[in-house]
């Protein structure tokens, strides 16, 4: 894990949170924090609710019950002004990028930035070229999404969500369907913005190559209990943390010497 | 002390100065550098920048909060400064900076730009033509699919659920009585009105029922379920498969071997087929209805009289070739609305334009025909 000054602050505070639609509880009594500059992994196994915590976290879905708190404040408390304040702050990045496909890669990255600033073309447009050039899509602004593959869609997607230089960024499965020297740039470039832009990170994935590369901590749902096991460093949880996390950190098998059981 | 905007306060005037001496240059930059905040602009710095600058550097002490904002300034000129083949010294910028610096200019820039080519006036008619011809190319290859599967399906050959039939034909059937009922019923009172107005000049309203009763029955009552179903059921055709194509489930249908015509496209053309002749019998008995409240309610003519003349005024030909007319418009509602969600763009827009497509040239073409069926019962004195 890589030594962070100023990690110590917290930056999401969830306190027992239940995720459930309607009758149906997803996870039940949530209890983790991320940290400022952190990238913070929340994993686990298919559908276990990971997308759906991620939704919680910005504000798309209400939770049934507990709460989440941004910088020390509930976002079920705030108002709508002040929600979309603290969601100005949030860079997300979708599965399939979620690119507005009636724009062309410019146009989709200069839309958050006219709308939620005043500045002139010139330099809306310098800020662009700058974000294309980040992600590696230099000269590329011209095209549509429709014409692009999806590792480049996916990188047009990150190019948007820190169009607005945000303190968060959210990624949403960011290795989905990408080939793994893809994959690992991806995990390269995560990393470089949490360093360049001094943002904190969180990631749902189930990529252990990428948990173990750049994850600082992380949350491990369990689908079967429908409560989280185990909060901090994954490399340490690969270790000796509880056996349904061991198991999936060691894609399916407990470490030689330890106990086999059924987990399944 | 500079600092990312994360730890922002309150911005203050963002200014960069140029100092020149030989061939060095210095770039002073002062203040808050943040996102619509007021700053220096990159052109000005530019415009400033004298010929034969062999070496750049920064000088950032008086440098408060920045964001991206200061480093697009700077990429830009950086770029400006390295086209002239100068050296730039980085040691003074922060180390966020200068590793998103490295960042930007770590994949060179690719040469894909765009260009757009102004298309002069020649040009522009003939691919239009060309679009046209093999528009008109891929319609004839679609009936001709649309065929097959049709022959198929009589020899029992053709891969269609019967379930998924139904279902069609509940969507675009019953379900689309309410608002047949209610556009049939305001067109009858509409010509029942005009109409009479007119009559009453003679003395001859009771006439209103002929009008209304042949002019639903042989024009109206199909034109308007060919009008109403080309926005509700073709536009839902066009955005379903549209949909579906956007999601690679007609790719999957084709892997498998199972023709998305014969799955898809049959079932909904078949219901559209058998649901509009259907449709126009309802649409014509409303439209007669409408007609009634008009007669009856602002005329002096019984409901008796009404009917009775209404009845008079029709005959079995009459109601074949609305009803005939509407068999026809209900293939090409279906046909135009699955052609063009099976040729659908893969991009949500494209799923827009093809139902915007299938409601226009839905609505068009049924005027067409419903013109060339007039030309041909006039020659043939139907």
């Amino acid at each position: 894990m890589r030594e962070r000054g100023g990690m110590q602050e917290d930056v999401f505070k969830i306190e027992n949170l239940t995720m459930a639609y309607d009758d149906y509880t997803v996870m039940q009594d949530l209890n983790f924090t991320v940290k400022r500059g952190e990238i913070f992994f929340i994993m686990g196994g298919s559908g276990c609710g990971k997308s759906t915590l991620l939704r919680h976290m910005i504000g798309l879905i209400h939770p049934a019950k507990g709460a989440i708190y941004y910088n020390g404040k509930n976002f079920s408390d705030a108002t709508a002004e002040q929600k979309q304040d603290m969601l100005r702050e949030f860079g997300v990045l979708y599965q399939g990028g979620a690119l507005w496909s009636s724009m062309s890669l410019s146009e989709n990255i200069m839309l958050p930035l006219k709308e939620f600033s005043n500045i002139g073309d010139a330099e809306a447009e310098d800020l662009v070229n700058l974000k294309l050039s980040l992600v590696g899509l230099g000269g590329f602004g011209g095209f549509y999404p429709s014409e692009i593959s999806g590792g480049m869609a996916k990188r047009a997607g990150l190019a948007r969500a820190i169009a607005l230089d945000p303190k968060v960024l959210f990624f949403d499965e960011p290795s989905a369907g990408l080939d793994p020297v893809s994959s690992h740039r991806l995990d390269e470039l995560i990393l470089q913005m949490r360093d360049c832009l001094g943002a904190t990170v969180v990631i749902v994935s189930h990529e252990l190559s990428s948990i173990f590369d750049i994850a600082d901590r992380a949350v491990f749902l369990d689908a079967k209990t429908k409560r989280q096991t185990a909060v901090g460093d994954p490399r340490l949880m690969r270790e000796t943390g509880p056996d349904e996390v061991r198991f999936f950190l060691n894609r399916g098998a407990l470490p030689a010497g330890q106990k086999e059981k059924s987990l399944i | 002390m500079a600092m990312p905007i994360s730890q922002q306060n309150a911005a203050s005037l963002g200014e960069a100065t140029l100092d020149f001496s030989g061939g060095d240059a210095l770039l002073r930059i002062s203040g808050d550098w943040i996102l619509g905040g007021s700053h220096t602009l990159s052109k000005e710095i530019i415009e400033k920048l004298p010929d034969g600058v062999k070496r750049l550097s920064f000088e950032v002490s008086a440098l408060g909060s920045y964001d991206s904002t200061l480093i697009s300034m700077l990429l830009r000129i950086i770029k400006q400064v390295q086209s002239g083949g100068a050296d730039i010294d980085f040691r003074s910028l922060p180390d966020s900076v200068v590793s998103m610096l490295g960042l930007a200019v770590a994949v060179p820039e690719a040469d894909a730009k765009k260009t757009s080519k102004r298309i002069d006036f020649v040009n522009r008619v003939g691919v239009r033509a060309i679009n046209i011809i093999s528009n008109t190319k891929d319609y004839i290859s679609f009936f001709g699919d649309v065929t097959i599967a049709f022959c198929k399906l009589l020899c029992g050959r053709a891969r269609m659920r019967g379930s998924d039939l139904m279902m069609i034909i509940q969507r675009s059937g019953p379900e689309a009585l309410p608002i047949v009922a209610l556009i049939s019923f305001l067109v009858g009172l509409i010509l029942a009105f005009v109409g009479s107005i007119q009559l009453a000049k003679y003395g001859s309203e009771i006439f209103v029922a002929d009008l209304v009763g042949i002019a639903m029955v042989r024009e109206m009552g199909a034109m308007m379920v060919g009008v109403v179903m080309s926005g509700r059921t073709g536009a839902a055709f066009a955005a379903e498969l549209g949909s579906m194509k956007v999601n690679e489930e007609i790719s999957a249908f084709k892997t498998f071997g199972i023709s998305p015509i014969e799955f898809l496209v049959l079932p909904r053309i078949i219901a559209l087929v058998l649901m509009f002749p259907l449709l126009t019998i309802f649409a014509d008995v409303i439209g007669a209805l409408g007609g009634l409240v008009i007669g009856v309610g602002m005329f002096d003519v019984s409901y008796e009289q009404y009917s009775s003349r209404t009845v008079a005024a029709l005959n079995l030909v009459q109601i074949s070739t609305g009803v005939g007319k509407s068999i026809i418009f209900g293939l090409i509602v279906a046909c135009i609305g699955c052609r063009m969600g099976m040729a659908c763009q893969n991009s949500s827009s494209g799923v827009g334009r093809a139902t915007t497509s299938s409601v226009v040239q839905s609505i068009t073409w049924i005027i067409v025909a419903d013109a060339i069926f007039a030309v041909i019962f006039t020659i043939f004195d139907i």
